[in-house]
């Protein structure tokens, strides 16, 4: 357990020794109990002390200072954590409900989901609402005390093992698109909630569809209050970019500098000149990168919250992918098209198949770069044609809203 | 590490800028840099005097104030992004750190509280024949006469090498590098002004035939000349980040401002994803340099590595961000009377200063332990 008056140092030694213990061989993908391995490692990650380092200690977590979950990211990259099932609950869904829930909320799903209890799944896309979330058409409709949930979600990871979620509905048609959504709380076990699996372009199934039908919601699972889950989403994806953004590359990423450089010596293809500065101006972008979370975070603790900021991580941490994919290609050259089935290629090519992910998933490129313009720099928004206008007349995705 | 600045350090910041502001606003800029001298003499010993700019990594016995490199940043970073004509590099950095370096206290007595008060500029002479600051044999030569020494050869990329009346030569010695004072009115030693893309920082070459001179220090100075290089790329870093908010200001407003088929070009994609990369760019530039500062106060170690870091992510995004400037200012950002050029041309010499981006990745390169490479 958490020991009393410790410092950032004891703190990381203890962190350190802990994982040396603990953590040494696990990996987080490839075995076939993923949920099994991770729901262990999670449980005694609580026990350690070290689970929601900087929630609050009443409903669960350890109420410290947020620099010690970087303490603890740090020491973490080292390792390859089975952690990939928690990543929604533990980085988006967890901090929002610590923002918005109401005290029976937070009793009710914090503690669950630090013990590894509880897998929770971010249920916001539509086939007709991506980038613009605000235009989606689930729909909860009031039903004596609690709601009936109808519609269908779309990319929602983990959807396949989560036990909830955290739904955007929208719940008045009468007013414009940002002004009728709310967030509930989804019992993804719930009668009328069927999952259906998707697979990517890595040839994984890592997100699904999701429909809804006549699923029955309390009362008391609204998050934050009715018509308001438009607030209540750009609080969950603060905390989303934050936590895409400050995730550093893994020691077994196969794009990280450093095995990159491992793999040009093996393939004797650091010497030639293209394939170093590739490779040093890959490292050195991935370390500006890197510098720029840890001064983002020593400002938050200095009392300037990171606000719109994370999206310069998450748009930067996504451009640094593609450079990764561009000096992976040049050290490893016609290795990486074809390799014997005994080498070890497969890593190389999931990682550049996979790599277009972090461009699209929590607000595209495209998206980042107009919240900085528009939310930082003060740019002037472009022309809106709907922002006004009651959401029952607009057109929607590729269809008409209905 | 420490990332971001105090009270203290803002203070600084706030009180440079102002000063600046106040005193050489663009209209000064241009003024200065057609004279002939090209430097604004009367400003730098304001500055230098009333602000104590030259001597802030100075210990106070030499006259300076010993505030540290953190602090140095933040008034290049104001130097930076005015564009000032001030002797800074030359007299603040290269000859500071030449001088605090060479363990000589009584050449530091001798010289540092005239180049702090900035009652005298010096002039370093550091770079090989191809302009880089690495390993390549210098190409100045000094020969022992007995009771003293003399030089002979030539000094590219001398910064306020014309204006300096304390001029310090890095030279081949039978015993390594050594460090050499020259008088301005030495026999021997002719300055030739060099033409440069960047008017607002003045350039010479040194050429020595037998000019005499006095050694400073003693034993070998290559390993100086190394991490004053360092501390040099380092200030310029600031220098650069204070240009690219600059450019970034400038262009931002401008975008707000300028209509064209009905709306602010701000409001368009294509600009203002333009504007986000260049700010992107920019606060991930900031991070490297407040590393590299912090270094250079407090982790002599990681010094090398995080000036590389700084030389090589800095330069290239400057000269990105002040070519976009121009771009998304129009035909007004190619005039002659529109800004936007000098910060162009600032940050393209720059970028290939102190041997630009290809020097620091091969610095980087062999801290990475990358094979080959020359
Ligand atoms: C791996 C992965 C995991 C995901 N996980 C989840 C999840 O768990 N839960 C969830 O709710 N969602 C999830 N998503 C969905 C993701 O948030 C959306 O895919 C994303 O927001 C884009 O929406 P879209 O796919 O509808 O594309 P669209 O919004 O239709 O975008 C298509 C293209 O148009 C561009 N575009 C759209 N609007 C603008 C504009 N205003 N200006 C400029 N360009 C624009 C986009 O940048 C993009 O290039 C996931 C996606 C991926 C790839």
């Amino acid at each position: 357990m958490a020991a009393a008056g410790e410092s950032a140092e004891q703190f990381r030694a203890r962190v350190r020794a802990w994982l040396a213990a603990q953590a040494t061989g696990l990996t987080g993908s490839g075995s076939d109990d993923v949920v099994e391995q991770a729901k262990r490692f999670q449980a005694a990650l609580y026990d350690a002390g070290f689970a929601g380092i900087s929630w609050p200690a009443e409903y669960g977590g350890q109420g410290k200072d947020a620099t010690l979950q970087q303490v603890f990211n740090e020491e973490a990259s080292g390792y390859e954590l089975p952690t990939s099932p928690f990543m929604i609950g533990m980085g988006m869904c967890g901090p929002t409900l610590v923002d918005l829930g109401t005290p029976e909320q937070k009793t009710r799903h914090l503690r669950p989901l630090l013990r590894g209890e509880e897998i929770w799944c971010q249920l916001f896309s539509e086939p007709g609402a991506g980038s613009d979330v605000a235009s989606l058409q689930t729909k909860a409709v009031a039903d004596g005390d609690g709601w009936l949930l109808n519609g269908q979600k779309v990319w929602t990871s983990n959807a396949q093992w989560a036990d909830f979620g955290a739904v955007l509905a929208r719940t008045n048609t009468d007013v414009p698109k940002h002004k009728g959504i709310t967030m509930f709380i989804v019992d993804m076990r719930a009668p009328g909630v069927e999952v259906r699996p998707l697979r990517d372009m890595t040839g994984k199934s890592p997100f699904n569809e999701v429909y809804f039908d006549d699923v029955r919601l309390p009362g008391n699972a609204v998050i934050g209050a009715v018509d308001a889950g438009w607030q209540a989403a750009v609080t969950m994806l603060g905390h989303e970019r934050v936590s895409i953004g400050s995730s550093a590359r893994r020691r077994y990423d196969p794009l990280a500098s450093q095995n990159l450089v491992e793999l040009a010596a093996e393939l004797d293809t650091g010497t030639e000149p293209d394939v170093r500065a590739g490779l040093v101006d890959l490292y050195a972008a991935e370390r500006v990168l890197s510098l720029f979370n840890t001064r983002l975070q020593q400002e938050a603790d200095a009392g300037k919250a990171p606000g719109a900021r994370g999206s310069v991580s998450k748009l930067a941490g996504a451009l640094l992918l593609w450079r990764a994919v561009e000096v992976a290609g040049s050290v490893a050259g016609p290795r990486a098209i074809a390799w014997d089935p005994e080498d070890e290629g497969d890593q190389l090519a999931v990682a550049i198949n996979g790599t277009p992910a972090s461009s699209i998933a929590g607000g595209t490129n495209q998206i980042q770069r107009g919240i900085i313009g528009e939310r930082i720099l003060g740019l002037p928004k472009e022309p809106q044609v709907d922002r006004d206008v009651p959401f029952r007349e607009l057109r929607v995705g590729t269809q008409t809203s209905g | 590490m420490r990332l971001i600045l105090d009270d203290e350090q803002q203070q600084l910041s706030a009180t440079v800028h102002k000063v600046l502001a106040d005193h050489a606003p663009a209209t000064r800029v241009r003024e200065v840099m057609t004279s002939d001298v090209g430097e604004d003499t009367d400003l730098w010993r304001r500055l230098s005097s009333e602000l104590g700019v030259a001597g802030l990594v100075v210990p106070e016995r030499f006259g300076g104030s010993g505030a540290g490199h953190v602090e140095r940043c933040v008034v290049a970073e104001e130097l930076g992004a005015a564009l000032t004509p001030v002797p800074f590099f030359a007299s603040a950095v290269l000859a500071v750190d030449t001088l605090l370096g060479l363990g000589d206290d009584e050449a530091c007595a001798e010289f540092l509280p005239t180049v702090v008060s900035g009652e005298s500029v010096a002039a370093v002479a550091m770079a090989t024949a191809d302009g880089m600051w690495g390993a390549k044999p210098l190409p100045v030569q000094a020969e022992s006469t007995g009771d003293g020494w003399q030089l002979t050869g030539t000094a590219p990329y001398v910064l306020s090498g014309m204006l300096a009346d304390v001029l310090l030569v890095y030279a081949r010695t039978p015993d390594g590098t050594g460090v050499f004072a020259v008088r301005p009115d030495a026999s021997g030693m002719t300055r030739v002004a060099a033409r440069t893309l960047d008017p607002t920082r003045r350039i010479a070459r040194l050429d020595f035939a037998a000019a005499p001179a006095r050694r400073l220090g003693t034993g070998d100075a290559g390993e100086l000349r190394r991490s004053v290089g360092e501390l040099a790329a380092i200030a310029l870093a600031a220098e650069q980040v204070g240009g690219m908010r600059r450019v970034l200001d400038m262009t931002v407003d401008y975008a707000k401002v300028r209509v064209q088929f009905g709306r602010a070009i701000g409001s368009y994609q294509a600009v203002k994803h333009t504007c986000a990369d260049m700010y992107s760019d920019t606060e991930q530039a900031i991070s490297a340099l407040r590393y590299a500062a912090w270094a250079a106060d407090h982790d002599r170690d990681a010094l090398p590595g995080a000036a590389a870091l700084a030389q090589l992510y800095i330069g290239p995004s400057y000269f990105r961000a002040a070519a976009n400037a121009v771009q998304l200012h129009g035909g007004i950002g190619y005039t002659w009377e529109h800004d936007a050029h000098l910060y162009y041309k600032r940050a393209k010499s720059s970028e290939l200063l102190f041997g630009g981006a290809r020097q620091a990745r091969e610095r980087l390169a062999g801290l990475l332990d990358l094979p080959g490479g020359s």
